[in-house]
């Protein structure tokens, strides 16, 4: 087709004008795309590169290693022990299920371990490490670890997890760590994001719950970068965590080994106390429990098996138990007595079996009668009568001032968990608490440590221990922290008259020394350790008439849990006193024939150091107590071993 | 003009066509593609074989075919103008019945081992078909009303079937191709004015009708216009691809975070990032100073042709590489204003430099016929 050449010339000026037009219009807009990238990258670089760096850096965190908690003697009480599990990363393992009967074939793993496995895996993305077994011992480990290249995406890893070696020797004191609950978070204010670790480990009770902040350690962090769907690339850098700091308590690993051995299965509780500083070196509550369970999860049988336990063992009996004193409440009485110049410790009161009061008859324990009995007589027999008489002419308001004097009643500053105040009665009290006056009555009972009083071992042992110096101690648990010691503080003296106290040591001594004592059988025949104590024996439920009637008359045909409380509270040596011990046998029958030996046989493992010593008895018994104390020791185990590893099937 | 004249320019024909061959062009493309290939190997994380390898051998391939069209005589592309827009169509019916769909919405016809993209093509014979109506068509009827409807229905049936795939871009792109050479062939303003007006008047109803009973769009891309609006209205779902590909623009900075630096990319933050947003790891590894290296390669591309355009007194010539340019044109445009968030995500990859073999080849055959305008250009003796 041939053009005339002026409709070319026209058809190439118009082209070359519209080319113009839009070449121009398409330089505007490349214009724009440049101004836009500098606003864009010149402008707002910063903000993005913020954001960019917000995208890929992550911080996760170190977990400290949590400080250990050790014995007075430095034993190790409560440590870190290294935990073998295995993770599976998904996506190197292949098909889940395949993998895990893979490895079932090499670690005993249950049907039901391999169906919550995969579920857990299938949960998380499939370039994340699960834990499908913890607590492997060494030699599982070592088996996966050895067939690694038949088990693609399986490795073992290594952490750290608690591990109590002494078991339930001492877990009501030292307590157990377990996993970070909703509840655990719910009541902090401003939780420590250590705390959002799957599976991290924090106090649940007794000391590890006290000191957790002092445990626990500061966390450590590493920034890693991280891409888009969160798998980790590499680490930019890391910063170690302060592992929490070491505590030292002032209990000691063997006479706590012995005295939780010689409660046995018995409900009981039993304290050791240093009477001049107030350290705790002992502190048992029986039956005891296996604090190890609840680091590793502990089963719903086995857990289901300690609460149902009539005997409680979950529960720190020496603190979280409040039990009528009884007896052993009779030094507060005569002290209140003396100190007020109400009665001379010679005063010889007539004990006919039973004191009328108003019209109503308050028997003695022995309904026929001590006949004439002074104080030290009085505290020896434990004569009721004497007491009686002694309350009605004090009052409850100067027997409460003596408790508290004494340490009654008082919810003492220890690192323990759910620690009992006990009750030591008032008018205001039983006013406000039962919408009632008190009466005389509650006087008379109050004066041998029934009715409203409740005491817990552990203040009975501070009561004792203030008799036995005449100094205010309080009981102490931490002895040092990080090596560095909490200073024992300075007691002040409490100001009991000497002479009163004299009197009421001397009925102490006479409980367990004199002949006609309540604990006489439980005597100590070494002059250098002897003891004085008292023995108590406390009502939980009198006789019925019905039970009367059907011919039961004594403790021992009663159900156990409607049986009498035994209780022991002692000091030695008499002269020169170094330990105070507190026992209580629940539901154990008589303080005398229960108690006392059990006191006896711990204040003299006190003061020996290590195991009673055979002489210290008398001659008669020290056959019966030679097999008893091997009996003993056979039942302390070595510290366990922190890998038991699974059983196979 | 005299004889003398006439008998002193002469088409180049033989070997001596080598001589002639646009070599700016050539460079130009070539530098532009080696741009992709450096991005394709830094996004793949250092690894050659993924994507810069094939994406190179393609690139030769189309760089082969690129010559051989352009080899051929100018005459011969302009006879196969008809026929070629034809077979598009035909073609575009065919995926609309036997066509089958893949990623992103776009038909193949498999016709035995061939996969055949009709829409890719049809951008290309859209142009050419659009150059030999205006050549054949008498330059003073250009703007009668008649004649330029013939071209609309020219466009629109084509464009019409790709947008039924549904492949939005391409239809746009066709659209504007075909209405760049209605407008480089002199079709009276006016009539751009009418079209702008009426675009303009129908964004207004698009957004007028929301939420009315005469809704003219789906709920989903109404969130889609919102998204573009305001990325950070919603973060993590359809606002997530274009706030990270806007962090890793702007992250860049100045001079960018290096080769084979850029975070956004290399740790999978940055969607899309061998294809349709290959520019924002450049800009982020290169900053402002490479994105502006690129964008003024892209414009040299554009001038060399424009010069081309003007240097060639053939009609159909002018108006194919115009057309051919302008098409490129909006290519990396809608691909950059996407990127850099001035308009909503189409599916337009960057031309020469996004992974992906058919948009390169159809785009070197485009320059293939450029080349050819270039080559057979008669030229005076030397």
């Amino acid at each position: 087709m041939k053009r005339p050449p002026k409709d070319s010339e026209e058809s190439a000026r118009t082209i070359s004008r519209r080319a113009a037009l839009l070449g121009g219009a398409q330089l505007v807009f490349a214009g724009v795309l440049v101004l836009r990238m500098r606003s864009l990258q010149l402008g707002q670089a910063e903000e993005f590169r913020l954001l960019a760096e917000e995208n890929r850096i992550n911080i996760r965190l170190l977990p400290p290693s949590r400080g250990l908690i050790l014995d007075r003697t430095g034993a190790l009480l409560a440590g870190n022990v290294q935990n073998y599990r295995i993770v599976l990363v998904r996506e190197d393992a292949g098909e889940p299920r395949a993998a895990l009967e893979r490895l079932a074939q090499l670690i005993p793993l249950t049907p039901e371990e391999i169906d919550r496995a995969e579920r857990e895996i299938m949960r998380h993305r499939p370039f994340v490490p699960v834990a499908i077994v913890d607590q492997l011992n060494w030699e599982d480990v070592a088996r996966v670890a050895a067939n690694a290249p038949a088990l693609p995406g399986i490795t073992p890893e290594v952490g750290l997890t608690r591990f109590y070696p002494f078991g339930a020797e001492f877990a009501h004191s030292v307590g157990y760590v377990g996993p970070v609950s909703e509840r655990d978070l719910e009541a902090r204010e401003n939780p420590d994001p250590l705390l959002m670790i799957p599976r991290f480990q924090i106090g649940k009770i007794g000391l590890e719950r006290e000191y957790e902040d002092t445990l626990r350690g500061s966390a450590g962090h590493r920034r890693v970068e991280v891409n888009a769907v969160g798998r980790e690339m590499r680490e930019l850098d890391r910063q170690e965590g302060e592992p929490g700091a070491n505590i030292q308590l002032t209990l000691d690993r063997s006479l706590q080994a012995f005295t939780q051995a010689r409660l046995g299965e018995d409900s009981a509780a039993a304290v050791v106390l240093e009477v001049q500083t107030g350290n705790i070196v002992a502190l048992a509550s029986a039956p005891s429990f296996d604090p190890n369970l609840f680091v590793r999860g502990i089963s719903v049988a086995d857990f289901n098996a300690l609460r149902d336990n009539d005997h409680r063992p979950m529960s720190n009996k020496t603190v979280q138990g409040a039990y009528p004193p009884g007896s052993t409440f009779k030094m507060v009485t005569a002290m209140a007595a003396f100190e007020e110049n109400l009665a001379a410790p010679d005063e010889r009161v007539f004990c006919p079996g039973y004191l009328e009061i108003s019209d109503r008859r308050f028997h003695c324990w022995n309904r026929g009668g001590h006949g004439r009995v002074n104080l030290t007589s009085a505290l020896a027999e434990s004569c009721d009568v004497y007491f009686y008489e002694m309350a009605q002419r004090v009052g409850i308001d100067r027997i409460n001032a003596m408790a508290t004097r004494l340490g009654l009643g008082e919810r003492y500053e220890l690192p323990l968990s759910a620690m009992s105040s006990g009750l030591n009665p008032s008018r205001e009290w039983k006013l406000e608490r039962r919408g009632a006056d008190w009466v005389v009555g509650d006087t008379i009972n109050a004066s041998i440590g029934q009715g409203y009083v409740l005491t817990t071992p552990l203040q009975l042992a501070v009561m004792t221990a203030r008799i036995a110096t005449n100094r205010a101690i309080l009981p102490r648990l931490v002895h040092a922290i990080d090596d560095v010691e909490l200073p024992v503080p300075e007691y002040p003296p409490l100001g009991l008259r000497p002479a009163a106290l004299a009197q009421v040591q001397r009925g102490m001594w006479e409980v367990s020394n004199s002949q006609r004592g309540t604990a006489y059988g439980s005597r100590i025949v070494d002059a250098a350790l002897r003891m004085a104590g008292k023995t108590g024996t406390s009502q939980v439920f009198s006789i019925t008439q019905a039970e009367r009637d059907a011919g039961i008359r004594r403790q021992d045909q009663l159900p156990w849990n409607r049986r009498d409380h035994a209780l022991f509270v002692c000091y030695a040596p008499d002269t020169d006193p170094r330990y105070a011990v507190s026992v209580v046998v629940e539901h154990g029958g008589g303080g005398s024939s229960v108690a006392a030996p059990i006191a006896r046989d711990i204040i003299l493992a006190a003061q020996n150091g290590g195991l009673p010593p055979l002489d210290a008895y008398p001659t008669a018994q020290r056959n019966r107590i030679e097999s008893m104390i091997r009996e003993i020791t056979d039942r302390i185990g070595p510290a366990a071993d922190p890998n038991p590893g699974r059983s196979r099937a | 003009m005299s004889y003398l004249e006439y008998n002193v320019k002469r088409v180049p024909t033989g070997l001596s066509k080598v001589l002639y061959v646009n070599w700016a062009l050539v460079i130009l493309l070539t530098a532009v593609a080696s741009v992709g290939f450096l991005q394709l190997y830094s996004v793949a994380g250092g690894n050659f074989e993924r994507w810069a390898e094939p994406q190179m051998q393609r690139f030769g391939l189309a760089l082969t075919v690129m010559f051989i069209i352009g080899f051929t005589p100018l005459w011969f592309w302009r006879s196969m103008s008809a026929l070629g827009y034809s077979v598009s169509v035909i073609l575009l019916l065919g995926v609309e019945f036997f066509g089958s769909v893949g990623m992103g919405a776009q038909r193949w016809l498999e016709i035995g081992p061939i996969r055949l993209q009709p829409s890719e093509m049809t951008k290309i014979t859209v142009i050419m078909a659009m150059a030999a109506y205006y050549d054949w068509l008498d330059i003073r009827r250009v703007s009668h009303p008649l004649w330029v409807a013939l071209a609309v229905v020219l466009i629109m049936v084509p464009a019409f079937l790709v947008l039924k795939q549904p492949d939005l871009g391409t239809a746009l792109l066709i659209v504007g191709g075909g209405g760049m050479v209605m407008f480089f062939a002199g079709v009276s303003l006016w009539y751009f004015g009418a079209v702008i007006a009426a675009g303009v008047g129908l964004v207004a109803a698009v957004f007028a009708s929301r939420g009315t009973s005469w809704q003219l769009l789906r709920d989903y891309q109404f969130r889609r216009i919102d998204a573009f609006l305001d990325p950070s209205l919603d973060p993590l779902g359809t606002s997530y691809h274009i706030n990270q590909a806007m962090i890793a623009l702007g992250s860049g900075g100045w001079a960018g975070r290096g080769f084979m630096q850029g975070t956004q990319s290399r740790l999978n933050f940055l969607p899309e990032k061998h294809t349709d947003f290959i520019f924002n790891t450049l800009a982020e590894e290169f900053g402002f100073i490479g994105g502006v290296f690129l964008l003024t390669l892209y414009i040299g591309i554009l001038v060399t042709c424009v010069i081309a355009a003007m240097q060639s007194k053939n009609r159909y010539a002018s108006l194919l590489i115009l057309g051919i340019a302008g098409n490129f044109f909006l290519y990396f445009a809608v691909n950059m204003a996407m990127v850099m968030g001035l308009a909503p995500v189409v599916g337009v990859p960057l031309p020469l430099v996004s992974y992906g073999g058919s948009a390169m080849l159809m785009i070197l055959i485009g320059f293939g016929l450029v080349q050819s305008a270039c080559i057979h250009r008669p030229r005076e003796r030397t």
